[in-house]
This record gives structure tokens, sequence and C-alpha cells, in this order.
């Protein structure tokens, strides 16, 4: 039933010891139905650094990025195959609860997607409140610190009980980016965070992750190679569902091992 | 200059231009009648229900008529049809109140829980309690819920009150079966496919970016639920009761058939009511004085105007609940 993948041995991949591993993904697969979207891919990502995950539409990209905080879940037809250690332990184990894992492997999506039926401040704190923390001062402090992380409190703090949806789309992403932030994850996970948004609003937000990183561990999904040139320390890129190449965004985008890769970077198809 | 008249003849031939054209005129003519016919028709029913029932709301008042307690068609031809209006405001009501957590509770289990197949078969079931005609609830209400809710729920209550707590036997009442309870249960019964169909269908319709994004957050399926997707789809369940209110308060034949038709104050939990429509329906056929068939006609026109209010309540609430109308 399953093709026969192209094994992609483990020290194929440039692992860097100077730096800390926060997530490894080890021959993980994803198949939908009777299709495999990922397959086989072996990665470290690396704490406190943007690691961006390129390649053309239907790459996969999207597919492992969500296989990363157990998201397929969700979806009676997928199953993921592999393992995924975060820190060490893989969050596809038995006795790993998906909700668990999710609240230390944050989401931000493609399209901004703040509660609408909730206030700014409600967004915010919404991921607080589900792990049951009732105090004001806690949550406003909470409040305060996500939406200044996500460069979003000035603009807002006069109008924390507005409704989320007053504010224009750009501001729409950064309050995500806030809700995601404010249950303090390990791992953020952006999935072409910046795609619904106009250039202004983009730059923002990419200069956001920089300031982020010190924070959190950043994987992003873009098919913007310019976005992932600008943002990215680590770049592994993509292609039938297979990770061609991953290696420092910089070595990678100059210098690629791999024809395929230099054929997409270098703009002759994708 | 010499240019001028040919521009503005120009311009006043191009927006008429459109509509020369006898088909578009035809369309536009047809549409607007049948759009203008749904006006007079409501507004005709509202004006001939109150011209037919005038004879009788003029000589009790506008709100003697509403709020007087004798009906007596025979001896002294005295109308007040304010045991009906309650009878009618208590029962749909009530039924609402019932049916709701039963319809919600299907609507979440259907859209969210259930596999896929014993949600079709739920939501197959529900589209058919819809479309069971009402005498049949009411017979099924006759032969088979009044006796049973008689001798499950109303003689032992009644029984363990007479010896127990004498004082609740006074807000019982006649344990016969048929009264407003069993009413109650019958119209709870007979609304819950509204409830359910319109919330499963807000439920179904909340995107998936915004399950997701509560997921994403670490919430579990209930929190999901309670954070998201109830919030979100609060406008289409809000429709679905307000739906199933309207249908409870114009409900006749089988509500007629087991509520007891009393119309003598005050009402008790188990014992015989009465409503506007089942008065209609009852009393109309058998009016002979001219009064007597007014008085009939006035209430079919207050049933219309608590139909009336109800539903201008509703559109208003409906449009502060809706998620749609929050965005600029």
């Amino acid at each position: 039933m399953m093709r026969e993948f192209k094994p992609m041995a483990s020290s194929e991949m440039t692992l860097d010891p100077s730096l800390k591993t926060r997530i490894e993904t080890r021959h993980v697969t994803v198949i939908y139905g009777q299709k495999a979207g990922v397959k086989d891919v072996t990665m470290p990502i690396y704490a406190n650094k943007v690691t961006a995950l390129i390649g053309p539409s239907g790459c996969g990209k999207t597919t492992f990025l969500r296989s990363l905080n157990r998201m397929h879940d969700l979806t009676p037809s997928a199953r993921v195959t592999g393992e995924v250690l975060l820190d060490g332990i893989n969050v596809y184990a038995a006795g790993v609860d998906p909700v668990e894992v999710r609240r230390k492997i944050g989401m931000v999506f493609q399209k901004p997607n703040p509660f609408p039926t909730l206030s700014i401040y409600g967004n915010v704190v919404a991921g607080l409140r589900l792990v049951g923390i009732r105090k004001k001062s806690l949550l406003d402090e909470a409040a305060e610190r996500a939406l200044r992380q996500a460069a979003l409190w000035d603009e807002v703090k006069d109008r924390l009980h507005a409704p989320s949806m007053s504010l224009s789309g750009g501001q729409q992403q950064r309050l995500c980016i806030a809700r995601a932030l404010a249950v303090e994850p390990e791992v953020l996970l952006m999935d072409e965070p910046t795609s619904a948004l106009d250039p202004i609003s983009t730059q923002s937000i990419e200069d956001l992750l920089t300031e982020l990183k010190n924070h959190v561990t950043i994987v992003i999904v873009t098919h913007n190679m310019q976005q992932a040139g600008r943002v990215s320390d680590f770049t592994g890129y993509f292609l039938n569902g297979e990770m061609v190449e991953f290696g420092p965004t910089s070595l990678l985008f100059t210098t690629p091992k791999d024809k395929r890769t230099e054929a997409y970077i270098t703009g002759r198809f994708g | 200059m010499q240019q001028a008249p040919v521009q503005s003849s120009l311009i006043k031939q191009t927006p008429s231009a459109i509509y020369r054209l006898w088909g578009d005129r035809i369309f536009l003519s047809v549409v607007l009648l049948l759009a203008l016919s749904i006006v007079a028709l409501t507004l005709g029913l509202g004006y001939y229900l109150y011209l037919g029932g005038s004879q009788a709301i003029n000589k009790e008042g506008f709100w003697g008529f509403l709020t007087g307690t004798t009906w007596d068609p025979a001896l002294k031809l005295e109308f007040g049809i304010w045991p009906y209006v309650l009878g009618t405001l208590i029962t749909s009501f009530a039924a609402l109140l019932v049916s709701f957590p039963i319809a919600l509770a299907a609507a979440i289990f259907t859209a969210e829980y259930a596999p896929r197949w014993l949600a079709g078969f739920i939501n197959y079931l529900v589209d058919l309690m819809a479309a069971v005609p009402s005498v049949v609830y009411g017979i099924w209400g006759i032969f088979v819920l009044a006796p049973f809710l008689r001798e499950v729920i109303y003689m032992p209550t009644f029984l363990w009150a007479a010896e127990k707590a004498p004082g609740l036997v006074p807000f019982l009442g006649n344990p016969a079966g048929y009264g407003m309870f069993t009413g109650v249960v019958i119209l709870s019964s007979m609304i819950i496919p509204f409830t359910a169909a319109l919330s499963r269908d807000a439920i179904a319709l909340v995107p998936a970016a915004q399950r997701e994004g509560a997921y994403a957050l670490g919430a579990t399926r209930w929190e999901v639920m309670q954070t998201v997707i109830l919030p979100y789809a609060r406008g289409g369940i809000f429709a679905g009761a307000m739906l199933a209110l309207g249908r409870a308060l114009g409900e006749t034949m089988a509500v007629a058939m087991v509520i007891g038709n009393s119309n003598v104050l005050p009402y008790t939990l188990f014992g015989p009511a009465s409503t506007m429509p089942a008065v209609i329906a009852l009393e109309l056929k058998e009016a002979v004085e001219d009064l007597h068939y007014s008085a009939i006609i006035g209430v079919g026109f207050y049933l219309f105007l608590i139909a009336f209010i109800v539903n201008v309540a509703a559109s208003y609430l409906l449009n502060k609940l809706k998620v749609g109308s929050q965005r600029a």
C-alpha cells in the first residue's frame, strides 16, 4: 500500500552540536486516506531559532507542521507514524495527552482566526482561562505581556474590551500570536501567517519574529522564499512530501546541495 | 455648445434603455408584484382579523378583551381571553424550556460526537419528527402519552401529596391525564426538531479555523464546544429556539386534544387548561351568536399580535447575537 520511501538517515542531517534541539522528528510520515502527504521526514528544530519550511504548494510543509502538535488527531482519515520528540519525549507515545502537547506547542494559522464573540482581552486570555486561571491580576499581567510580545499592546491598550473583530487583519493576526504566546508555549508553529496580510502588516509580523525567538522556538511555513530568507535561521525545503534538504538558511539559499533545491530557489519552478 | 444636447440625450437614454427590454420589464413587474403580495397578505391578515373581531373587542375594550377572565358565549355573552392567552404563553414557553436542552444536546451530539452513520440516522429521525402531522401527535397523546403520564407521574405524585404534603394539592390539580403538563410534554416533543435542525446546521457552519484555533490553545473537545463553537453558533441556535417557540404558540390540534380545554383559572400543574388556537379550533364551528363569532376571530387577532411581537423581539435579539453582524 505504501510506496517505497527514499531513506534519509539521521547522519545526513547537519545536526549542529553547539545548538540545543527543541524538537526532533524521526521518520515522520503522514497519510491522508491512501495518500502519503508527508514521507519520512527526519529533522531537528533548534531551540530559540526560527526554522522555515519552504516548498511549492501541496509539498506537505503544512501537513508536516500540523503533525508537530498533533493537529492531525482531529482528522479521522489522517494517520501519523514516526516520532516527534519534544525535549526528548515522543508526543505520539501512548499516554501523552494531545491537549498537553498543544499547550506546549502553540499555533498561528494562515488566516487570522480570533474568536469573534470574545473581546481583544478575552481572546488573549482564552488559553489561560482554559487551564483554569481565574485571578484577574494574573490574567491582566499575562495579557499585557503577550500583547507587548506581539507588538500590539500600544495599539489596543485603551480598548482591550472592544470586540476582536474591530481590529484590522494585521492586528487580528498579531492578536492570534498574542493568544498563542499567552500560554507560554515552548514552540510556536506558524502556518503561512502573513499570506492573508498586506505588505505593511507582513513586515510588522516579520520584525516580530526576530524579537520573539528570544522567548520561544519558531517554526514557520511559508511559500515566500524571500520571507524565509529574511526571518529564518534554518530552512527545510519540501517537495512532494519529502524533505529534500535542510540546513542553515544562509547556506541553503547560497549553496544548495540538492539540484531540486537549487531549481526552486533560483526560481525555475514553484 | 453644439455637443451638449447630444450628450444629455445619451445620458438620459442609457439607464432607462435597460428597462426598454420587455423581458426585463415583465420580470421586474412579476417579482415586485409577488414580493408586494407578501406585504399585502400580512397586513391584510392582521387587518381583517381585527375587523372580524372588532365587535367583541369594542364591546370589552382592547385591554378588557385581553385581560378579562370570563369567557361565556352562552348566557352572559361576556368575552375575556386571558385564560387562553395565559395557557398559550405558559405551555409554549414551558415547552421551549423542556425541549431546548434536549434539542441542543441532539444537535451537539450529531454535529460533533456521533459517528457518521449514527448522526445520519438521528438527523433522519429528527427531520421525520417535524414531518409528522400534529393530529397524529394528538392521537398518540390521547391514547398513549396521557394514560402513561397519569399512571406513572400524576397519580403517584397526587397520592403522595394528598398524604404527605396536602398544601401542594391545589397546585397539582386534577390528575386525570388531560391537562397542562401533558400539553407541555407533547408540545415539547413536537418542537424539538426545529431547534435541533437549526442548531445542528449552525454548529456545522462554525469554521474549521475557529475549532483549530481553540484546539491549538490546548482546549479539550468540551472546552472547544463551550468556548468557541456554541458562542459562534449562538445566532443559529437562538433562531432555532425562536422558530420552535413560534410553532408552539400556534400549535393547535395536538394540544387541543390533550390539554383538557378548561378556561377556569387558576391553572394547575396537572389540571386542564386551554390555549388560544385550541379555543378557535373547537368553538368556531359551534358559534351561533355574532358576538361569539367575533370574539373567536378576536382571539385570532390577539394571537397574531403575540406572534408579531415575539418575531420582532426575536429578530432584534438575533441581530445582536449573530456573529456575522459584529464584523465591521
